[in-house]
């Protein structure tokens, strides 16, 4: 506790924060363009932080990281265009509630969620990191195998109204998600002999693809939406009671479950999304409300995602593990300042590392403090006529994309995947079982071959390790659990 | 070639590039310089550090960096030997990933379309297993590998890269079947030190740098570092100290455009030359912790092609290559 005041006393001082203004500033503007993600913009400010000293260039990261993913999610609820992954989920009820004239109430509770769940996620960080780490460790080929079957399963939440239509969209995820050199024998699969889809086809080109791109087109294939009055914000600008009533549940529930997905070697910040909306779904007492516009759906993975950031810190600072892009780019940042990251860093250089931590909890702040306002100055955006509006998302769209890889094949597959993202919305398919599927697809199959490898080919290690058994014993228990339920209620009426 | 040649060949090389860089004006204006990767890897890095040296050290008058990234690097190898055909102010950054993936991906483009200039820096690989493990040395993880190569779960980077490479030649060496090693890829150094310390694996293999922190915590023991000889101030013992014959650097190196005149050739290894000797690149590997494995000329000519073969050995034998 002493050397957490000592690392508030280190970030605490009016330059740094101004970074972290900087950082939270910036870091929402990139994540607001889709494509360009948080670690792309590091790698970029490096250069620049190289003169700073390291505490204030950390805590300009903080800021940035923070920002980066709110800034995606504004643009996921106000314009269905998720600028990172980890906010698709988000787009789903976010947009429908800003399509009702909630706009602002979705975007308040995305900001203040995150700013619970950043700060919750931060106390984790500060108390269990050493404990969450060797749980982490626990995790290997087996154990991430059966968590995908876990995050498979949930995406029965998100078929919308025909199970046919939702799965044909995930198995389209599948396929692409298989496009690339084959992770574990370095072999081309369905890469047509093309160069360029040697690498994969990037998760970004498809989201805002079949997002963004997709949306504009479909917007402008319909003139009832092309000339759509500007929607009215109705009720208060602000969340209501019941909205807050709705909110905090999921915010918290949210927290717990992103940190641990952050801190897993392989999370990610998306799985724990998808789970939090399966969750959400579940608990509510509302269900049908989901895929209209509720807000749980918006408060709970907005929160996960956040929680997630926090979570990734711990094998970083407390193993040198970068998990994440993002975090292998701040591994850079320490190299550049002559630091070891690895298990030395907390005790070599603690001043610097609760410093971090010090300033992930103003970052935090800071973030609440300069988007609350600016959700009335976001919500205006709708107000903008719906023609330009999309015009300028394919403008940014394309920017991000291009921007990203510096490819042009790039903005060719971006097109294509918009083109087939009218063609889903056209035809009534929804998006987001795609994307789900691209993410999942490559990590199941590359998670469930290497435990086979590593066993040399005996399938029981699924069942004799002891989390893989558990974890895929719950994924068996929501497959199969409304069944039983049915059942019993039938078993109940007849008798 | 023994060492000693190779050093009397440099040394003669650097000493006509000196002597070129003390005579001519320096030619190369706006340099260009390709990084076959997208921003933040190595290739990267080192281009990005080349045109900041260059740059200050006033060798070039301007220098710029175009990131043309994918494929292991065989993208940007494409336009090298296609678009930029025959340009003075071209170099590309490339590696000993790049031999790899050219064989791997079935490049139409090899080194060989290429005008080789010099090897910078690199880095060497070390064998760990977790400090939990009951292998204690080399010899022991050698004993278990001859005894049943499938059994020894080798954990590291891309299939095909430099630690699978690594495995291989170890496997080899030992005089176990290199075709039957179990080794699994993960996606990056992160992952696979994940993977190690949960005891996931038997063994890893990753560039020293990338894990030293966790040899000094002594939560990884080293058991092996492939490089000629002890490096100083790490107290790891090398593969070929402990009978394993084999040495690996993962290097980085620098090329220029096919098709450029052996003057032209010599302006840009000149200033290559005179980057390597400026206190700005000594300060750059110092900082970044790379290792001065300079090596210009027809001496890195060879070395490229000694490789080449060598990799497309190993990566026959591993069942990568057809």
């Amino acid at each position: 506790m002493g050397a957490l005041l000592d690392g508030f006393a280190t970030a605490l001082t009016v330059v740094n924060l101004g970074w972290c203004l900087v950082g939270v500033t910036l870091g929402t503007a990139i994540g607001i363009l889709p494509g360009i993600g948080p670690a792309l913009t590091i790698a970029l400010l490096l250069p620049v932080t190289a003169h700073l000293d390291p505490t204030g260039a950390f805590i300009m990261f903080a800021g940035l990281y923070y920002g980066a993913m709110y800034g995606s999610s504004t643009t996921s609820i106000l314009l269905n265009t998720p600028g990172e992954t980890g906010s698709i989920i988000t787009a789903i009820e976010g947009n429908l509630m800003a399509r009702q004239g909630r706009g602002a109430a979705a975007l308040a509770t995305a900001a203040i969620g995150s700013f619970v769940a950043g700060t919750i996620g931060t106390v984790l960080l500060t108390v269990l990191a050493p404990l969450v780490v060797k749980l982490a460790l626990k995790f290997g080929p087996a154990e991430y195998f059966a968590l995908m079957v876990v995050a498979f399963t949930t995406v029965s939440g998100l078929l919308g109204t025909s199970r046919l239509r939702g799965m044909i969209s995930l198995f389209l995820g599948l396929a692409i998600g298989l496009v690339g050199t084959d992770a574990l024998t370095g072999q081309a699969r369905f890469t047509l002999g093309i160069l360029q889809l040697l690498d994969g086809i990037d998760i970004t080109v498809v989201a805002v693809g079949l997002f963004a791109v997709g949306e504009a087109l479909y917007v402008a294939s319909r003139p009832e939406l092309r000339s759509a009055q500007v929607i009215p914000i109705k009720g208060s600008l602000w969340m209501t009671k019941e909205e807050w009533a709705r909110s905090w549940k999921p915010w918290v529930r949210g927290s717990f479950l992103g940190f641990p997905f952050g801190a897993l070697p392989a999370g990610g910040t998306e799985i724990p999304t998808f789970l939090s909306y399966f969750l959400e779904k579940k608990m509510s007492k509302r269900p049908e409300e989901f895929g209209k516009g509720a807000i749980e759906g918006v408060a709970g993975p907005e929160a996960a995602n956040n929680s997630a950031v926090a979570g990734v810190l711990v094998p970083l600072l407390t193993l040198g593990l970068p998990t994440s892009a993002t975090a292998a780019i701040l591994l850079a940042a320490f190299q550049q300042y002559g630091l070891q990251p690895g298990p030395l860093l907390f005790t070599s250089n603690s001043a610097l590392v609760w410093g971090l931590i010090a300033s992930l909890y103003l970052g935090n702040i800071a973030l609440l403090l300069l988007n609350l306002p600016l959700v009335g100055m976001w919500v205006r955006l709708l107000a903008i006529p719906t023609p330009l509006l999309y015009g300028g998302i394919l403008v940014f769209a394309t920017l991000g994309v291009y921007s990203y890889n510096q490819s042009v094949f790039d903005l060719g597959l971006l097109f294509i995947f918009g083109i087939v993202g009218y063609l889903m919305r056209r035809f009534d398919f929804p998006v987001a079982p795609a994307i789900i599927g691209m993410i999942l697809g490559p990590l199941a199959e590359q998670n469930f071959r290497r435990a086979l490898s590593i066993t040399q080919g005996d399938y029981t290690v699924f069942f004799t390790h002891p989390i893989s058994a558990t974890l895929l014993a719950i994924a068996a228990l929501i497959i199969v659990a409304p069944f039983l339920l049915r059942l019993r209620q039938r078993r109940l009426a007849s008798s | 070639m023994n060492a000693t040649t190779l050093r009397k060949l440099a040394t003669a090389v650097v000493l006509s590039a000196g002597l070129t860089t003390a005579s001519g004006a320096l030619a190369v204006d706006n340099l260009r310089i390709i990084a076959p990767a997208n921003p933040g890897g190595g290739w990267d890095q080192t281009a990005r550090a080349m045109q900041e040296v260059m740059q200050s050290a006033g060798i070039v008058k301007s220098a710029t960096v175009e990131n043309v990234g994918g494929a292991g690097g065989t993208i940007g190898l494409a336009q090298l030997a296609d678009k930029e055909k025959g340009k003075p102010n071209v170099l590309m950054v490339n590696g000993l990933v790049m031999v790899g993936a050219i064989l791997t991906n079935q490049s139409a483009v090899t080194l060989e379309q290429t005008t080789p200039i010099a090897r910078l820096t690199g880095e060497y690989e070390v064998v760990v297993v977790p400090a939990s493990s009951d292998i204690q040395n080399l010899s022991q993880l050698v004993e278990k590998l001859k005894a049943d190569t499938g059994a020894v779960a080798w954990g590291g980077g891309s299939a095909g890269g430099t630690d699978h490479i690594l495995a291989g030649l170890i496997a080899q060496a030992a005089g176990a079947d290199a075709t039957k090693i179990n080794y699994v890829p993960f996606s990056g150094g992160g992952e696979a030190l994940a993977a190690i310390l949960g005891g996931h694996v038997t063994a890893g293999i990753s560039g020293l740098g990338e894990w030293i922190g966790q040899i000094e915590a002594g939560e990884l023991r080293a058991l092996a570092i492939s490089s000629p000889e002890r490096l100083e101030g790490v107290d790891i013992p090398t593969l070929k100290e402990q009978g394993v014959d084999v040495e690996l650097a993962n290097w980085r190196a620098v090329v220029a455009a096919p098709g450029i005149s052996d003057a032209q050739k010599q302006e840009l290894a000149a200033a290559v030359d005179a980057m390597v000797k400026s206190d700005g690149w000594k300060k750059v590997l110092s900082d970044k912790g790379w290792m001065d494995l300079y090596m210009p000329g027809d001496a890195f000519a060879k070395y490229l092609a000694d490789e080449n073969a060598r990799v497309s050995a190993i990566l026959k034998t591993l069942g990568l290559v057809s």
